[in-house]
Formats: C-alpha cells, structure tokens, sequence
C-alpha cells in the first residue's frame, strides 16, 4: 500500500493546479490545515481510482488564499470548516457561512494566537 | 398464494416464544470479558499509583501515605488500561455496570492495618513498624 | 405562478439519528434548493492531541462515532504504526480485519432498520435490529463491550480471539445468514417500499464523481472503487469485488448495501478459514515523527485519516476527513427536485453520522 504523493507549490498556483487537476479527472478528497510555526500549512488531497496527490504550501497568520469551490464545488464545507477553526483567511467560497458553520464560543479556537 | 404464506407466518408468530427476556425476573448473563467496572483486591495493593497515572480520565486517585484507593466511578470509561499496567494484578473488571445514580459517586476504599488480619505474635513487629 | 417558501428541517426529526439542519427552499411540494447547517455535535475532538499522549488518543479516536467506532480505532492505530515503522503481526490484522466487516453488517442493519423506520414499516425496523443484536453480543464477547471496543491498540489488539471463539461466530453468522435473505426479499421485493424508494433521488455517475462522494452512495450510481481493494488489515488475502448498481436511485443504494452485508458474511468466513496463529500484538517504544494519510473504507464511504507527530508525546495534529463530510454535497444536490415527503428517505440514504462528521 502506498503513501500519497506529496506535491509542494506555491499559493499563488493554486488555482491553476487546481484546475489541471479537474481536468485530468481527479476528484476531491480533502483540505486540511495544520499549525505550523508562523502559519499554517494546507494540504489539497485530490484522487483517481485509489491513488492520492496532495498539494501542499504554507501561507501565513493573515495571508489570503482564493477559494477553489469554483472549480471544485464540494471545496466549500471544508473551507468554511477551516475558516472557522483557524482562522485562515480564504476568500470567495462559493456558499459562505461567515464563521458561522460551527457554533463555537471563541473565534478560530485551533489557531495559533 | 399469499395467505397460504402469511398462515405460515402467523402460525409461526403464535408459537414461537417471545424474543426478549423478562428483563427483571430474567437476569441477563454477561459474557465473561464485559467490561462493567473497575474493582481493587486492596490487601495485594502497593499503592504505586500506576493505574491513576494510565487512566485516561484520571479517575483513579491514589494516596500512599493514607494508603486509599479511589474511583469516580462515573467518570471511568471501562477502558481496561488500569487492569493491564498494575504490576500486583489487584485491579480486575467485574461484569456487572456501575448502578445509575442522580449523583456521581466516588467509591474510596483504604487498606486496613495487617496487624488485624494476622495471628497476635506476628503482629507485634508488624505494628511496631506500621505506627 | 408558484411560491417559495422556506421550511427547516431538523435539527430534531423522527427519522434522523443524529442532529442536522437542513433550509429547504420549496415551491409549493417541490424542493428547489437545500442548505446544511451541522455544527450541533461539534466537539472539538481534533484538538485534544494537544493533551492526551498518542497512546491514550485512541480511547477518544474510537470515540467520535458510535456506529463506526472500531475503523476509528483502528486506522488511528494502523496511521501512528505506520509513521513509527511498526509490523503489526499477521494474526493481529485478520483480527482486525474480522472487526471490521462485523462492524459494517452491524452498521448496515442499523441502517435498514432506520430506513424501515422513515417508511414507517416499524416491524421490519424492530426484525432488522434485532438481527443487529446477535452481532453486538457477539462483540460483547469478544471485546467485552458491545459499542465502543476498546481493543484496538498501537501494536495490535489488546485481547485475542480464539479459534474456538471464531468458529462460534461463523456459526451464528451461517444461521443469521438464512434470516436475512428474508429479510432483504421483503426489502427489495415489497411493493409498498419499492414504491417509497424507487425513482426517487437518482444521481448521475457524473455527478457523484464531480461531487466527491464515497462509499455505497458513490457505488450505488456505478463508480466501482472500494478502499478496502488498496490492501490495508488483511484485505490482500481476501476475495472480493466492489459491488455497484448502474441505476442510481435510493432503491439501488439499499441494494448496494444489502449485498454488502452478505459480502460482509463471506468475508468473515474467508478471514476466518485463513486466520493464522501467532502474537496478536508487538511492544511498541518510542514516539512517533513524521505523517502519513491513512484511507479506511468505513460502512459509509471512505474516510481518510491524517496524523503529524514530532517526535514527543502529543501528536501535533490528527485530522479526519469523514465519509459523511464528503456526501454532504451529495445529499444537497441530489435533494433538489424531490417532494418534500421523500427528503427524510433521501437523507437516510446518504447514511448521515454526524457525529463523524463534526467530530
């Protein structure tokens, strides 16, 4: 059984990755945030048949990422998921719930602050 | 043909017995590994406070110098972590759950002195030392 | 011309398990637009890596859910093994993999039952957990508990299964076996549920693709693509097909997973033919650095595990990405168009765990 194959870019390729991979034929599988020191880092899982390609870059505490639910529709629940409980700022999702996806006392509660 | 095989069936439901058991006239059996709750052999227990320091909940507290053994009992998630790190084997898991309650108990049990478990002449070293 | 309105549904409903919320937009019976709201289950259970030790964390992994409580545990444990480089012996896999598809019959019936139940057939629902009931005592037996198990752990399993224990429960599944075919010729067969679940909410091959959804949802409209194919536990051993239906509609996921279930049987008998003897656990030393993205197919889709440790004792981050999060756009698409008295059984047909999914 084999691991994922980790791609590394840079955020500003994100769209246009993202848009080769619809192409190919890849369908969605994840987003996921992690804290790293600095920021954080966001990993885009894409998939076809059972095999896995991640994209993977950092972006910092404010910095602004351009949502992909143009391209991939199901991307916002994730977005929004990740909006909520770190706090990144991703812009331009398709069906934006403004922080309000989760009910949560404190704002952006896994981030770094 | 249909209420051939639904006779069947109702003749079927008239004589079979009922599939639940009499709940509290019937006890119901546990399996011999249920996991229903915690209970220590105190007189085998050292006090080393492993089992407090394996629980995931932290209900287990332990005090050596009063030499007691407490479980909150409702906090306890019968995971069986405390059973498999005591090194004296004197935590078990009995089959039978914690009896519901409108509060959550913490059960505290102490170790009595050896001198009252032993004949009178070894019980004087024995004393003597524990005092 | 025809007016719109708004009707909530949920959180607390009849027919549904666990609480989520739904806006249906109508026109007069017609639903026209669907917009989820979760968020009523949401523990925060990803965040406590940063205070229970990588050991401790499978107590609260095998916690998110209820019904699919054992792949929880268990791709937790196979993801931190895989990161720390340990072989879990073979005996300890086919126990595993045993877990496993017994956790899915269980959950399937679960699911029919509930089904039977949005129908409003109550006696199907009571014979179909009641068949449920065999499966759980049989947990019971083995693990002790009969929903959270607590036998999964980094290394193997913490108790074994006998032989004699496994052919005991081959036994009972031989005769559990003759029952449901009953069962699922009433299901399938019924005209009363054919026509409740016939027609109603078909989803396109195309879009189940487009929409990233998984599991007997995904298969029921013709992808055939199965996680337990990639070969984690003991799958390599066993023989099996994804079972899939070309047509798409609610009728073809019940018969997707009512297969399944049988497929499920077979699969514990294979394991169990092969099983061989051994250790059913390794000690396991030091802490874990690294990550790793473990996939599990879980009753409901596949679901994708993603640990990051650096080398103390907290992991530094353990994310799941659930099968329902991902039909969840699914649901809402296949939603649109449907009378507003089949949006119960489309919603049970996606096999909402919400608890999964807000962790």
């Amino acid at each position: 059984m084999t691991d994922a194959t980790r791609i590394d870019i840079l955020p500003g390729e994100l769209m246009a990755k993202a848009l080769k991979m619809k192409t190919d034929g890849y369908r969605i599988i994840q987003i996921c945030a992690t804290r790293v020191p600095g920021g954080y880092e966001l990993v885009y899982s894409f998939g076809m048949e059972y095999e896995m390609v991640n994209l993977c870059f950092s972006v910092g505490d404010a910095q602004e990422v351009i949502s992909i639910s143009g391209i991939y529709s199901p991307a916002f629940l994730y977005e929004n998921e990740i909006r909520d409980l770190f706090g990144v700022n991703i812009q331009m999702i398709n069906m934006d719930y403004k922080g309000n996806l989760y009910r949560l006392a404190q704002k952006a509660p896994f981030s770094n602050k | 043909m249909s209420v051939i095989s639904f006779s069947k069936t109702i003749l079927y439901n008239l004589f079979h017995k009922p599939y639940t058991r009499m709940y509290p006239s019937v006890p119901r059996v546990y399996p011999a590994r249920t996991r229903g709750q915690i209970a220590n052999n105190i007189d085998a227990c050292i006090f080393c406070g492993i089992c407090s320091k394996k629980c995931p909940t932290g209900a287990i507290a332990v005090d050596k110098a009063e030499k007691s053994w407490s479980i909150s009992r409702f906090s306890c998630i019968q995971c069986g972590a405390c059973t498999e790190a005591c090194p004296k084997k004197c935590l078990t898991m009995m089959q039978a759950y914690t009896v519901p309650g409108a509060v959550k108990t913490v059960d505290r049990i102490v170790q009595k002195p050896k001198e009252e478990a032993a004949e009178p002449p070894k019980a004087q070293p024995a004393a003597a030392a524990k005092e | 011309m025809s007016t719109r309105s708004i009707v909530p549904f949920g959180p607390q409903h009849p027919v549904l398990p666990e609480p989520i919320h739904l806006d249906l937009v109508l026109e007069d019976e017609k639903v026209v637009e669907a917009i989820p709201s979760i968020g009523f289950v949401h523990r925060g259970l990803e965040k406590l890596v940063e205070k229970k030790d990588f050991n401790e964390y499978v107590y609260v992994a095998e916690r998110i859910c209820g019904i699919c409580s054992f792949m929880h545990g268990m791709a937790y444990c196979e993801a931190v093994e895989h990161i720390m480089g340990v072989e879990v012996p073979e005996r300890a896999k086919f126990l595993r993999t045993i877990g496993c598809e017994m956790s899915r019959i269980h959950s399937h019936l679960l699911w029919l039952g509930l089904l039977a139940d949005a129908f409003g057939f109550e006696s199907l629902f009571m014979d179909s957990w009641r068949m449920r009931e065999k499966i759980l005592d049989m947990f019971e037996e083995a693990t002790g508990g009969r929903v959270i198990f607590s036998v999964n752990k980094i290394g193997g399993q913490r108790k074994d299964m006998d032989n004699d224990m496994i052919k005991s429960f081959v036994e009972i599944l031989d005769g559990m076996e003759a029952h449901l075919r009953e069962l699922a010729k009433t299901f399938l067969g019924d005209y009363a549920v054919k026509s409740r679940l016939e027609g109603v909410g078909i989803l396109t091959k195309q879009q189940a693709h487009d929409l990233g959804t998984g599991g007997p949802f995904m298969r029921a409209s013709g992808i055939a693509l199965d996680t337990r194919k990639r070969g984690y536990a003991a799958y390599p051993h066993l023989e099996f097909e994804p079972i899939t239906s070309d047509i798409g509609d609610s009728y073809a996921r019940t018969d997707v997973r009512i297969r399944e279930i049988f497929q499920s049987i077979d699969l514990i008998r294979q394991a169990a033919a092969l099983i061989p003897a051994g250790d059913f656990a390794v000690p396991v030393k030091g802490f874990p650095q690294g990550e790793y993205y473990m996939r599990v197919e879980q009753p409901r889709g596949e679901a994708l595990y993603y640990v990051k440790a650096n080398g103390t004792k907290y992991l530094d981050r353990m994310r799941v990405r659930t099968p329902t999060f991902a039909n969840l756009p699914g649901l809402v698409e296949v939603l649109k168009g449907c009378q507003l008295a089949d949006v119960p059984i489309l919603i049970l047909t996606i096999d909402p765990c919400i608890s999964c999914t807000e962790r």
